[in-house]
């Protein structure tokens, strides 16, 4: 234990000129704005593709999850998808094979089947009935839920367009958007997903 | 171990996501220092609680422990408002 303790002096460095200094708080608040333009929100964009009863539960269910951990989520529904947003089924102003798919797609969640052992129907009873005995919630239970947490539902007009769905068929409060729509806000989130 | 906290939100017998759902609902109302107990009887909520308390930005998770209620295993989740 020789060793003497040596107060160290640090010689000022020259200081630098007020201007420099603000320049380089200047290109400091540049690459900042930079950074912060390219990193992600709290985000998640999801697609929902599928009409499946399942496939739009386990969407719902992580658009729940997310919204309550605090994420920002959008759904955009669109084509099989579309059928889970309906809320009536309506002809007027169809071509015949526009009428013939609204005829023969679902009106709602409630009408969709499960994606496998459907049965006609059957199928997606009983998966409705085995989540009551578990004291899962409703699929239409956890698309309120989703909505009351803020999840933004968003159609796509293209698929409205050439299935010949109406805006008027459509639950309320679902906003309608294209493919910009959806990459305008992936390109902005942490995760993306397609159902 | 025994832990203080203000506000109780009882999760049990319900399933994913509904623990977390229901946490957060409760978690906002909170003031900043105040803890959040979670009483969940669904496993999956153990590893839910952990995932949840990294994405919210003000939620610290102070401590998870398994007990005996009523004949069931209940997973309890402690969770401090920063």
């Amino acid at each position: 234990m020789s060793m003497n303790a040596q107060t160290a002096v640090v010689e000022p460095a020259a200081t630098p000129s007020l201007d420099t200094l603000q320049q380089q708080v200047q290109q400091l608040q540049a690459q900042v704005d930079a950074l912060r333009a390219q990193s992600p929100d709290n985000r998640l964009s999801m697609v929902v593709f599928s009409g499946d009863l399942d496939r739009v539960l386990a969407a719902f269910v992580i658009a729940s999850g997310a919204a309550a951990s605090g994420m920002e989520v959008s759904m955009f529904f669109t084509f099989w998808g579309l059928t889970a947003l309906r809320q009536k089924r309506e002809s007027r102003g169809k071509t015949l094979f526009q009428k013939l798919m609204g005829w023969m797609t679902p009106v709602g969640i409630r009408g969709l089947g499960v994606s496998k052992m459907n049965f006609g129907g059957i199928g997606a009873k009983m998966l409705r009935t085995m989540m009551r005995q578990q004291g899962v919630p409703q699929p239409e239970e956890m698309a309120q839920m989703a909505r009351e947490l803020g999840v933004r539902i968003v159609a796509c007009q293209m698929s409205m367009d050439v299935m010949g769905i109406h805006k008027e068929e459509l639950i309320d409060g679902v906003e309608v958007g294209g493919v910009a729509t959806f990459l305008g806000e992936a390109t902005r989130s942490k995760a993306t997903l397609f159902i | 171990m025994e832990i203080k906290y203000d506000v109780e939100v009882d999760a049990r017998g319900l399933q994913c996501p509904m623990p977390i759902v229901n946490a957060r609902k409760t978690f906002q109302t909170l003031q900043s220092g105040q803890t959040l107990r979670v009483l969940a009887t669904d496993p999956g909520s153990v590893n839910d609680f952990k995932g949840w308390a990294n994405m919210v930005a003000d939620a610290e998770l102070l401590a998870q422990e398994t007990t005996e209620l009523d004949g069931k295993t209940v997973y309890v989740h402690y969770i401090r408002k920063k």
